[in-house]
């Protein structure tokens, strides 16, 4: 019961964008330290990440009729 | 064992569709439960989608699922992102779903509940959601491109530039009528309009929360902007209570239209953070939990269906909107049935989200499956009323009269009994001043919304039901409203800049407040004269917004069959070949009849030209003559505009069919534009070398 309850509650989280910033240190650390090399910057703070993602998000045609 | 129960079942399922389907179909002067309407949906789904949907996968795109997604492929943590199949089910879906499937069946109920219902279904199965499904394959296999330039690619420049413009006209057309229909919903109500009024500043706290407050914690936003939301409902009634309040609230509907311009200019130029993105939460929030709450009250209640399966009106003098049956009924119900807007979220948006092919069929198929069930359900909630009730919202005095008693024996005459008296108490109940010509087919969306609501869960509530129905038709119009003037500055800027370079830039001011203004002003001119109009303009604007749609579902259904006989797939060419033939058949004669007609109510030139001799014989009243030449020139102009749609049409169809035609022959065409096959790293099976 608790188990789904938490399931039901990540599928929340997930569905409104609650948990992008820990989804995108997640990609972060899986996706930039192996090729540091390339370009090497820290991860940005939940307000700067938060900010380009919901600008990027209403960039072009994101809601129907 | 297992198989042969399979078969058992599936067997059971398709009989018990067709008796539903049969049962509805063949139902004449009973009142029918709108169970059988749900059973026939479902099962039809669940053939659809176990049947047709499979096949086309598995053997017209042939789905692969060892092949890497752009999600994958292009994976940068932000908007290329592999995304779980139910979330992803979740956003491809709150996108799709606008306020169209509940406005179309709305209004197409007045030619009794059965055409529509057969298209709704009918027409998603076989058209929306197969072209919903192509479209997001296609763009899939193209790195998540748009339609736009999927049709460019393959087609050549003049289907990409038909799309492009295509898209920015039918978003002018639509905002105009989203608007008409929140105006109409607002008209001298005060509990309306300030609830609606009150989702301006509630969406701004919650904008200010999520962006400085406490950054990025969304679900906390959006509890509080969702509990706000509710207890603007109750202030609502509270206000329309209170005599020196209620008079601030208190509107004529084209002091309405003025202050929604005033909002779509300024939401299109504030930031997204501040207004749009918050709104869109809210909205979408409320609109998930409505619909699942209308579908559960359906259930429980089982209200019978009182309007009988076919009118008299399906000769086409209406008084909803004017046109016959056919073409008009595939025109009214665009979203729910099929709708081309949903092939500019499929392409580009949610490709750069699917995780493998293999969720092709439940997201693009799917989805759509369950947008045509909103709309069966609107269609419900329309025929459930008393069909005389239900005329009586929706007829314009222009068609029925002015004073009530008129309209009211106008519309008995019928055949359809209502009685000033069932219609005053009726607005009493719902807390509003009068419920005749409530045009745009949300007031009487919310009234059988209420009453489904108000017998399923507490009949003393009423009154807050139909403003709660009213708050969430008109919280996700405007977000229509101002997530479309936006596009649509994005688009103008583009083209702009192709002459002058700084206006394309997204950033600067002049040009942001220059083609903001334009755009709210192409719309704006469209609804204002939709609230002049004694007709109603909703039986102007929606026919158009039809035709447009319908046009924008033909250019996605073109590029889909273009890209399939290029790629060597001839006979199955039909999957999405007829879709795009019945498409531009019932275009093409519902763009001729408001051409060409001369039933003043229903062709353009025909309406004009009956005001321009009423005007020069003198028969009309001061008031009307005083508006007759802008709505004349507007008649003239809109007729145009037709043409201009269907030029476009054909343009795009015979530019298809040309490229077809050289690929058949062996002549050189445009190249097929999929991105080279990459094997998924998260594919198990597939062995590395």
């Amino acid at each position: 019961m608790l188990s789904q309850l938490k399931a039901g509650w990540r599928l929340l989280r997930r569905l409104s964008g609650d948990d992008a910033y820990e989804r995108y240190l997640r990609h972060y650390a899986k996706c930039h330290q192996s090729d540091c090399a390339i370009e090497c910057h820290t991860p940005l703070s939940k307000k700067e990440f938060y900010k380009q993602w919901q600008d990027e998000k209403w960039n072009g045609v994101k809601r129907c009729c | 064992m297992n198989t042969q129960l399979n078969k058992i079942i599936w067997i059971a399922i398709s009989l018990l569709g067709a008796a539903a389907v049969g049962g509805i179909a063949l139902n004449r002067g009973e009142d029918i439960n709108a169970l059988w309407f749900v059973t026939a949906a479902l099962c039809i789904y669940a053939i659809a989608y176990r049947f047709y949907a499979a096949w086309i996968a598995a053997n017209v795109l042939v789905i692969d699922t060892t092949r890497a997604t752009p999600a994958e492929r292009l994976d940068n943590g932000k908007d290329f992102v592999p995304t779980n199949r139910w979330i992803l089910f979740g956003h491809h879906f709150a996108a799709i779903a606008g306020p169209g499937p509940l406005v179309g069946p709305t209004l197409a109920a007045q030619f009794g509940y059965l055409p529509g219902t057969l298209w709704i279904l009918f027409g998603a199965v076989l058209g929306g959601c197969v072209q919903d499904m192509v479209t997001l394959f296609l763009s899939t296999r193209r790195d998540a491109k748009s339609l736009g330039q999927m049709a460019r690619d393959e087609l050549g420049p003049l289907g990409g530039t038909a799309a492009l413009i295509g898209t920015f006209f039918i978003m002018i057309i639509l905002i105009a009528v989203l608007g008409l229909v929140v105006v109409n919903a607002m008209k001298h109500s005060p509990w309306a309009t300030s609830t609606v009024a009150a989702t301006i500043p509630i969406a701004m706290i919650v904008g200010v929360y999520m962006r400085f407050i406490r950054p990025g914690q969304v679900l906390e936003a959006s509890a509080i902007g969702v509990i706000l939301l509710l207890l603007s409902v109750v202030a609502g009634g509270w206000i329309d209570n209170n005599a020196t309040l209620r008079i601030l609230f208190d509107h004529e509907g084209l002091t309405l239209a003025w202050c929604v311009m005033v909002y779509g200019f300024a939401a299109a130029i504030l930031p997204v953070w501040l207004l749009l993105a918050p709104r869109d939460y809210l909205s979408t929030y409320i609109k998930v939990g409505t619909i699942t709450l209308l579908a559960l009250a359906i259930i429980m209640l089982q209200p019978e269906v009182k309007m009988p399966a076919l009118t008299q009106f399906i000769d086409g003098t209406g008084p909803i909107f004017g046109g016959k049956l056919f073409p008009f009924v595939f025109i009214t119900i665009a979203c729910g049935a099929i709708s081309g807007f949903h092939a500019l979220i499929a392409s580009g948006t949610t490709p750069k989200l699917l995780i493998n092919e293999r969720d092709i069929r439940m997201i693009g198929y799917g989805a759509m499956l369950l947008e045509s069930f909103v709309a069966l359900m609107a269609m419900i909630a329309a025929t459930v009323l008393d069909p005389g009730v239900f005329f009586a919202i929706n007829s314009p005095a222009g068609v029925v009269g002015a004073l009530e008693i008129d309209a009211v024996a106008k519309i008995s005459s019928w055949g359809f009994p209502v009685t000033v008296e069932q219609m005053q108490r009726l607005a009493n109940q719902m807390g509003e001043a009068s419920l005749f010509a409530r045009t745009g087919g949300a007031p009487s969306l919310a009234v059988g919304m209420a009453s489904i609501f108000g017998s399923a869960f507490g009949e003393k509530l009423l009154a807050l039901w139909y403003h709660f129905a009213i708050m969430f038709e008109a919280i996700f119009i405007l977000t229509t409203l101002d997530a479309g003037t936006r596009v649509g500055r994005f688009m103008l800027q583009d083209m702009l800049g192709n002459i002058w370079p700084k206006m394309g830039k997204t950033s600067w001011a002049p040009s942001v407040i220059f083609t903001s203004a334009l755009v709210v002003s192409g719309w704006g001119y469209f609804l204002y004269i939709g609230v002049i109009d004694p007709n109603g303009g909703v039986n102007i604007l929606w026919p158009l917004f039809g035709i447009a749609n319908q046009m924008l579902a033909a250019i996605a259904l073109s590029v889909a069959t273009g890209i399939l006989i290029k790629s060597d797939k001839l006979k199955y060419a039909w999957v999405t070949g007829l879709p795009l033939l019945w498409l531009i058949i019932i275009t093409s004669s519902a763009a001729w009849e408001k051409i060409a007609s001369t039933d003043v109510r229903v062709g353009f030139f025909a309406g004009a030209n009956d005001l321009v001799a009423k005007l020069a014989s003198g028969s009309m009243s001061p008031e009307k003559a005083s508006v007759a030449p802008q709505l004349i020139f507007n008649l003239q102009l809109d007729a145009w505009l037709t043409v201009f749609f269907v030029a476009l049409l054909w343009l795009i169809v015979f530019d298809m069919l040309r490229v077809c035609g050289r690929y058949l022959a062996g002549k050189p065409v445009p190249p097929l534009s999929e991105t080279p096959h990459r094997p998924s790293r998260w594919v198990e099976d597939w062995v590395r070398d």
